[in-house]
C-alpha cells in the first residue's frame, strides 16, 4: 500500500507541476501572420514587431514558410494576415476570395549570387536575362529553390523573360532543391553554384563559402512585398480588428520608418513603399 | 475416517499434442498431508496445478467437497517476491483476498512473528536469502488462512537448515487443520511429512496409500523401482 | 574542425552568460517534451501492460503493430496532427495550431507507441516469472497488469527515457504543428534547424551541444536513480 501511495503521490505531483507552469505566457491578444522564410531569416520581424507590440499590446506570431505555403495556410484559415512577396500569387489569392485587399509595404531586390571563380563569366553584369542565358548555355551549376516561394516564382519568371523553356533545357546543371532560401544558399555554397537570392537573406547569411554577388541592379530584380488581411467572410474566426491594426501600422509613417531603419552592417535591407 | 476434500473425476490434460494427465480419478482426504511422488515428467506438477485451478482440464473435473471452492494457497519451488517490503508482500496477498485495510497489517505482522521473520518486515523482500524468501512465501500463503495448501517442491532449492525450518512450518500449518498437498523428490521428507502418498507415473495415479504402507510394500514395480532409485541418493 | 572548436566556445559562452533567450528556448523544449512524455506514459504503460498480460484475439498482431509504430516518422506525425488541428480540419475550432499544446499533442502521438512497445516487452518478461504466483493469489488480469507495472518500475524508466530522448530530439513534428514562432513555439531543435538554414553553423552546432548535454544529464540522473533503487530494493 505504501508503495502504491508513494507512486500515486509522485505522479500527481508531477502532473500538477506540469499543469501549473503554463506552456504559453497568457498572451491575451495575438494575431498569426503567415510570411516567408526569407523575410523571417533577414531578421526584419525581430526588429519590427516589438515596436508594434509595445504600442498596441498585440503580440504578432509569425509562421515562416514559402510564399506558396504561406498563402495556402491562409486559405485554410490558419492565419489572420499574410505578408509575402509574389504579386501574381497574391492577386490570385484575393481573386479566389480569401483576401480582402492587397497593400504594398516595401521592396527589396533579388541578386544573382555565384562562385568567385565565375565559370559562366557573368559577374559584374547588369542584365539578368543575359546572365541567365549565358549560364544555361554554359550549363554552369545553378541551384533553384523549387518550393513555390516568391523567390522561386521570380526565378521562373526571369527564365521565361530570357526566352528559355526550362523544361526543355533542364539537365544536371539545374539543381531543384525544394528548400528555403537559407538551405538553398547552403547547397549553392557547397556546390559552388549560381543562385537567385533576395538581398535580405544574403546580407545576413553567414555560410557564404566561395559565393559572391554576380549580378545586381537590374530593374526586373525588383521584389515587392504585399500585406493582406485574410477574408473574415471566408473564415469568421479571423482576428480582423487586430489584424487590420497591424496592417494599418505597417503602412503608416511610423511602421514604414521602422522598416527603413532596419540595417545589417550599415546596409538597409528593405525599402518602404506603401501608398501614401 | 476423514472427510473427502476434493474428488478428481476422470481428469485429462493435453498439451502440445501430448496427453500429460490421462484419466485420473482420486479422492483427496481433508485434514491430511498428501505427498505426490513420481519420476520426472510423470505429471506431478501438472496434476497439482489442475487441483489448484491454475490450469483447466481438457476433460473431467475437479470437484471440491463443499461445493464452494475453499481458500487455497500455493508455494512454488522458486519463491516469487514482489519488489517491495516483506510486510507489503503479505499485505498484497491479503488485499487480493479482500481483507480490510485495518486487519491487513495486524494479520501480516502476526504471521511474520510466527515464522520468525518479524525483524525483516520492512526489508525489501528481494534482498533476502533463498531460505528467507521461501519462508516469506510460506507466510504469505499462511496469512490467507487457507484450507488447502499446495506446495511444489518447496525445499528443492534450499540448504538443509532452511529446509528443516520450512518442514517444521508446514507441520505447524497442518496441525491447525489445513490440508496439505505437496510434490517432492525428497523421500526422507515424504516419510517425515506425509500421511498419504499419491504415486504418479506416465500421467496416471498408480498408487494412493498411507505413507507407511507405501514405503513398506509398494504395490507397483514402478513405485518400487522409484523408491530404490531415489533412496540410493538420499 | 575550426567550426567545431568555434561551436564549443560559443556553447560555453551561451551557457555561462545564461542568455535569457536561450534559457527560454531550453525551458520550452523541456516543458513540451516532459509534458508529452508524462502523458504518453499515462497512455503507453497501461497499454503495454495490457497487451503483455491480456489474452484476446489479435494480440500478436497488436504487438507487431506497436513495435512498427515505434518507427513513425516525426514529420508524418506532424503533418497528420496539423491536418487535425488546422482551422480547415476537424478540431480547428479549438485554436490549438501553432501553440505549445499542439506540439505536446504531436509528441504524445509520436512517443506513446515507443513507451507502449517497450513496456510491453518488459512486462511480458516479468509476467513469465510472476504469472503463476499472481494467479495463485487470485489476482485478476487488470490487477496483475498493474502489479507488474509497479514491480518493473525501474526497468520501465528505461522505456520512458527512450521516449523522452525521442521527444527532445525530434524536429519534424514540432516544426509543422508549432510553426517555430519566435518566443512562442521555438524549441531547441527548431532553433538549430533555423540557424542552420541561416547559415550560422557554429551557433547551430553550439545549440546542438547544449541539447546533447541536457539529454546526457537527464540520462545520467535516471541511471543514478536506477542504481540506487537496485541496491535498495533488489
Amino acid at each position: 500500500m505504501d508503495l502504491i501511495r508513494r507512486s500515486v503521490v509522485i505522479s500527481a505531483a508531477a502532473f500538477a507541476l506540469t499543469l501549473a507552469s503554463p506552456l504559453t505566457q497568457a498572451a491575451d491578444r495575438f494575431i498569426t501572420v503567415s510570411s516567408t522564410t526569407s523575410t523571417e531569416q533577414s531578421g526584419l520581424f525581430k526588429h519590427l514587431l516589438p515596436v508594434f507590440e509595445a504600442k498596441t499590446g498585440i503580440q504578432v506570431r509569425v509562421v515562416a514558410l514559402g510564399t506558396g505555403q504561406a498563402l495556402d495556410m491562409a486559405r485554410r484559415g490558419d492565419a489572420d494576415v499574410v505578408f509575402v512577396h509574389d504579386k501574381a500569387a497574391e492577386e490570385k489569392f484575393i481573386g479566389e476570395g480569401f483576401g480582402v485587399k492587397r497593400q504594398e509595404v516595401m521592396y527589396n531586390d533579388f541578386i544573382l549570387v555565384g562562385p568567385k571563380s565565375d565559370p559562366a563569366k557573368v559577374a559584374g553584369g547588369k542584365d539578368i536575362t543575359e546572365a541567365l542565358k549565358t549560364i544555361q548555355t554554359a550549363q554552369a551549376p545553378f541551384v533553384s529553390r523549387g518550393d513555390k516561394s516568391g523567390t522561386h516564382a521570380a526565378e521562373l519568371r526571369l527564365w521565361k523573360v530570357a526566352g528559355i523553356d526550362l523544361d526543355a533545357v533542364k539537365g544536371p546543371w539545374y539543381r531543384d532543391t525544394g528548400s528555403g532560401m537559407g538551405p538553398a544558399l547552403n547547397t549553392a555554397a557547397s556546390m559552388n553554384a549560381y543562385i537567385l537570392a533576395d538581398r535580405g537573406t544574403w546580407l545576413s547569411f553567414k555560410n557564404r563559402g566561395d559565393l559572391t554577388v554576380a549580378v545586381e541592379g537590374d530593374k526586373r530584380l525588383f521584389n515587392q512585398y504585399g500585406v493582406i488581411l485574410v477574408n473574415p467572410e471566408k473564415h469568421p474566426h479571423v482576428k480582423k480588428v487586430d489584424g487590420q491594426a497591424f496592417i494599418d501600422w505597417v503602412v503608416s509613417a511610423e511602421g514604414q520608418k521602422a522598416i527603413a531603419d532596419y540595417k545589417i552592417d550599415g546596409q538597409q535591407l528593405f525599402f518602404p513603399n506603401a501608398a501614401k | 475416517m476423514a472427510d473427502a476434500l476434493l474428488a478428481l473425476e476422470s481428469l485429462r490434460f493435453d498439451a502440445g499434442g501430448r496427453t500429460l494427465i490421462d484419466s485420473v480419478s482420486a479422492r483427496i482426504l481433508a485434514g491430511r498431508r498428501t505427498v505426490i511422488l513420481g519420476p520426472n515428467g510423470a505429471g506431478k506438477s501438472v496434476l497439482m496445478r489442475l487441483m489448484h485451478g491454475l490450469i483447466e482440464p481438457t476433460a473431467g473435473r475437479v470437484a471440491w467437497a463443499d461445493c464452494t471452492t475453499p481458500v487455497q494457497a500455493m508455494v512454488f519451488q522458486r519463491p516469487v517476491m514482489l519488489r517491495r517490503s516483506v510486510l507489503d508482500n503479505l499485505i498484497y496477498a491479503l488485499s487480493l483476498a479482500g481483507v480490510t485495510h485495518v486487519e491487513r497489517t495486524t494479520r501480516a505482522l502476526d504471521v511474520l512473528h510466527r515464522v520468525g521473520l518479524a525483524h525483516l518486515a520492512s526489508r525489501p523482500a528481494r534482498v533476502l536469502s533463498g531460505g528467507e524468501q521461501q519462508r516469506v512465501a510460506l507466510a504469505r500463503a499462511w496469512v490467507l488462512r487457507p484450507q488447502v495448501l499446495f506446495l511444489d517442491e518447496p525445499t528443492a532449492s534450499l540448504d538443509p537448515g532452511s529446509s528443516a525450518e520450512v518442514e517444521r512450518l508446514i507441520g505447524v500449518i497442518a496441525a491447525e487443520g489445513c490440508s496439505i498437498v505437496m510434490v517432492t523428490h525428497n523421500l526422507g521428507q515424504a516419510r517425515r511429512l506425509a500421511d498419504d502418498i499419491l504415486f504418479v507415473a506416465d500421467g496416471r495415479i498408480t498408487e494412493h496409500t498411507p505413507v507407511a504402507d507405501f514405503f513398506a510394500a509398494p504395490r507397483s514395480a514402478q513405485a518400487e523401482h522409484y523408491i530404490r532409485g531415489e533412496l540410493s541418493w538420499t | 574542425m575550426s567550426t567545431l572548436t568555434e561551436s564549443f566556445a560559443t556553447a560555453g559562452a551561451l551557457v555561462i552568460q545564461a542568455d535569457p533567450q536561450l534559457l527560454g528556448i531550453v525551458a520550452l523544449s523541456l516543458k513540451v517534451s516532459l509534458t508529452a512524455v508524462f502523458l504518453a506514459s499515462c497512455l503507453g504503460l497501461p497499454i503495454g501492460a495490457a497487451v503483455a498480460v491480456g489474452r484476446f484475439p489479435g494480440r500478436r498482431s497488436l504487438t507487431v503493430i506497436l513495435n512498427g509504430l515505434m518507427g513513425l516518422p516525426p514529420v508524418v506525425v506532424g503533418l497528420l496532427v496539423y491536418l487535425l488541428l488546422s482551422r480547415a480540419g476537424p478540431l480547428g475550432a479549438m485554436g490549438l495550431l501553432f501553440t505549445p499544446t499542439a506540439m505536446v499533442i504531436a509528441q504524445v502521438v509520436l512517443i506513446t507507441p515507443i513507451i507502449a512497445a517497450l513496456s510491453r516487452q518488459i512486462v511480458a518478461d516479468a509476467w513469465r516469472e510472476y504469472e503463476e504466483q499472481l494467479r495463485s493469489l487470485g489476482a485478476s488480469t487488470p490487477r496483475a497488469a498493474f502489479t507488474l507495472l509497479l514491480d518493473t518500475r525501474f526497468s520501465l524508466s528505461t522505456a520512458v527515457l527512450a521516449g523522452l530522448g525521442r521527444a527532445v530530439a525530434e524536429v519534424g513534428a514540432v516544426m509543422i504543428v508549432g510553426g517555430n514562432i519566435d518566443g512562442v513555439t521555438r524549441v531547441m531543435t527548431t532553433t538549430i534547424a533555423l540557424e542552420t538554414s541561416k547559415g550560422d553553423l557554429p551557433l547551430a552546432l553550439a545549440l546542438g551541444f547544449i541539447l546533447i548535454s541536457i539529454v546526457l544529464i537527464l540520462n545520467a540522473l535516471a541511471h543514478a536513480v536506477r542504481e540506487w533503487a537496485v541496491r535498495r530494493y533488489g
